[in-house]
């Protein structure tokens, strides 16, 4: 009997070990494979030429990714500029003021919003905004800046329903030794729990700034995908994912191998972004022993 | 004279009955004790004196409750100047996740003080009441959270009397701490008594009898009896106050 429990011990947490090194098995398969599937177009054009080349024409064997670069930040902090203010007044709105009855029917509101596929995002945006863009700013109406209205409402379910639950975590000690000095529920708010809720808030932003970054879809349907680095927020863009997406179906030879670079860049670009972002959670959020950890 | 007096207070939270009819006086610059066993609606009367119950959903109550004659559930009464005028100290140390200084200046900066000197001033002045100054001089930028639990206590002592209350409840301040450290809060309440109003809920008897002037036993909602401390304990009039103070239940 007594071996029997042991054997189910031992099987239950290997069982859980392996699952979780799974994960880990297949992102190290995929990157291994980018790279090795990359290596061609680096080694023949020279990593930095690709980084910072201006000109992307793969039938003169030009293979430069800098205004997909561009591109792609562009569009995804333009969406943040948005989509963030928007959805933290959203989440304290959930979390702090709305009573349960107007909560209980915004939560699955939201979350069906972030059910909707990206195509139809997409088709959205190319039947009603890019039209609307066209007649009120001019140009195609193709642009960075419908892009990143669709991917405004493409993030807010994200960092909304992320945010919101991290403000709803602050513990209502705090709170309540607020209020009991005489503060105002603004005061409060802004003063005491968005603080101490900012480190969850900046996993939401993170979060949805992996969903604008790496949308592909929805982005390709209106922002035009000229690979120029854009003059104005009007004018249209190519983003990195875009590039992949677009011409992935007829790609041979080194032009197939620059665009698994194009997702190596991508993957570069979001390291960093996810080690900034890591860099200021760590920052904002305050440690037992000696403030700022 | 009476800081406050309330007047047939009853209290329900949905359809449960917590306070039946509490008729009471408190009289100003003393310490009284609120005992009774878990249950009997101490901490509820506590919370109702600086309005801090509004913040359950189905909080009623009827009554009334006035504080220097002025019915502290007027519709004209801001409560934030209430909470303000009846600060409160929890059960549970509850200091902000910041610095130490952060802490005792936060009640000075929402209600309007951003003179930096007055502010700076006003923080030594609290945390010197509160008996923690000598043990946080030099580390007032560090965070609140390095402090024990005894210090975090008194640091929300001082975080309380820093915004200038004339009342201070305090709900079983002492349940999560050490004897050393309650040592220190309960010669720190003798020392506050003489500016503040002071009512203190407390399981623990014998802080009752050291710390307070008056006591008011409560049980199942009502108050069996109030008096005098010193009188509460050794000749209580009810027999359930006897049953209780010498350990029958409870």
């Amino acid at each position: 009997m007594q071996k029997k429990k042991k054997l189910v011990e031992y099987l239950i947490e290997k069982g859980l070990f392996i699952t979780a090194i799974f994960s880990i098995v297949i992102i190290l398969i995929i990157f291994i494979f980018i790279i090795n599937e990359g290596i061609p177009a680096i080694s023949e054009y020279g990593f930095l030429n690709f980084i910072f080349g201006m000109t992307w024409a793969p039938s003169d064997s030009q293979f430069g990714v800098f205004p997909m670069i561009i591109g792609s930040i562009c569009v995804t902090l333009l969406s943040l500029l948005m989509a963030v203010p928007l959805s933290l007044l959203c989440a304290i709105f959930m979390a702090e003021v709305a009573p349960d009855s107007v909560r209980k029917v915004l939560k699955p509101v939201i979350e069906t919003l972030s059910g909707i596929p990206s195509v139809v995002y997409g088709f959205f945006g190319l039947i009603v905004i890019v039209p609307l863009i066209r007649e009120q700013f001019g140009g195609t109406g193709f642009s960075m800046f419908t892009a990143s209205l669709i991917l405004t409402v493409m993030v807010l379910p994200t960092i909304i329903s992320v945010s919101q639950d991290a403000i709803r975590s602050v513990p209502s000690e705090y709170r309540e030794a607020s209020l009991g000095l005489g503060a105002t529920n603004w005061q409060t708010i802004k003063n005491i729990i968005f603080p101490a809720a900012l480190p969850g808030i900046i996993t939401a932003i993170i979060l949805g700034m992996g969903r604008a970054i790496g949308e592909t879809l929805a982005v390709i349907m209106v922002a035009g995908n000229v690979p120029l680095i854009p003059g104005s927020i009007f004018d249209p863009l190519r983003t990195l994912t875009s590039n992949i997406a677009l011409e992935m179906g007829y790609a041979t030879g080194i032009h197939y191998s620059a665009l698994f670079t194009t997702a190596i860049v991508l993957f570069i670009i979001i390291i960093v972004l996810l080690l900034v972002a890591h860099y200021f959670q760590k920052k904002y959020s305050m440690d037992a022993y000696g403030g700022h950890a | 004279m009476n800081r406050i007096e309330s007047k047939n207070l009853q209290v329900y939270f949905g359809d449960n009955h917590i306070l039946k009819g509490i008729t009471t006086e408190i009289p100003k610059n003393t310490v009284t004790a609120l005992i009774g066993p878990s249950g009997c609606g101490k901490s509820t009367f506590l919370r109702t004196l600086n309005r801090m119950n509004d913040l359950i959903p189905n909080f009623k109550k009827e009554g009334e409750v006035l504080l220097d004659g002025d019915d502290i559930y007027s519709p004209r009464l801001d409560v934030a100047d209430l909470r303000k005028k009846v600060g409160m100290v929890f059960q549970k140390p509850n200091p902000f996740p910041k610095s130490i200084f952060e802490n005792v200046a936060y009640g000075l900066k929402i209600h309007g003080h951003d003179d930096k000197e007055f502010i700076a001033q006003k923080v030594e002045e609290s945390l010197k009441s509160a008996a923690l100054w000598n043990e946080v001089e030099d580390k007032l930028d560090n965070s609140a959270l390095g402090l024990s639990g005894g210090q975090q206590q008194r640091l929300c002592i001082a975080r309380t009397i820093a915004t200038n209350p004339e009342v201070i409840l305090m709900d079983e301040p002492c349940s999560a701490l050490d004897p050393i450290s309650t040592t220190k809060i309960e010669d720190l309440i003798q020392k506050l008594k003489k500016e503040y109003t002071i009512i203190i809920v407390t399981h623990n008897m014998q802080q009752a009898t050291r710390v307070s002037k008056y006591t008011s036993f409560f049980l199942h909602g009502e108050i069996v009896e109030s008096n005098f401390t010193d009188k509460i304990f050794v000749e209580p009039k009810e027999q359930k106050t006897e049953d209780y103070i010498t350990g029958r239940f409870g």
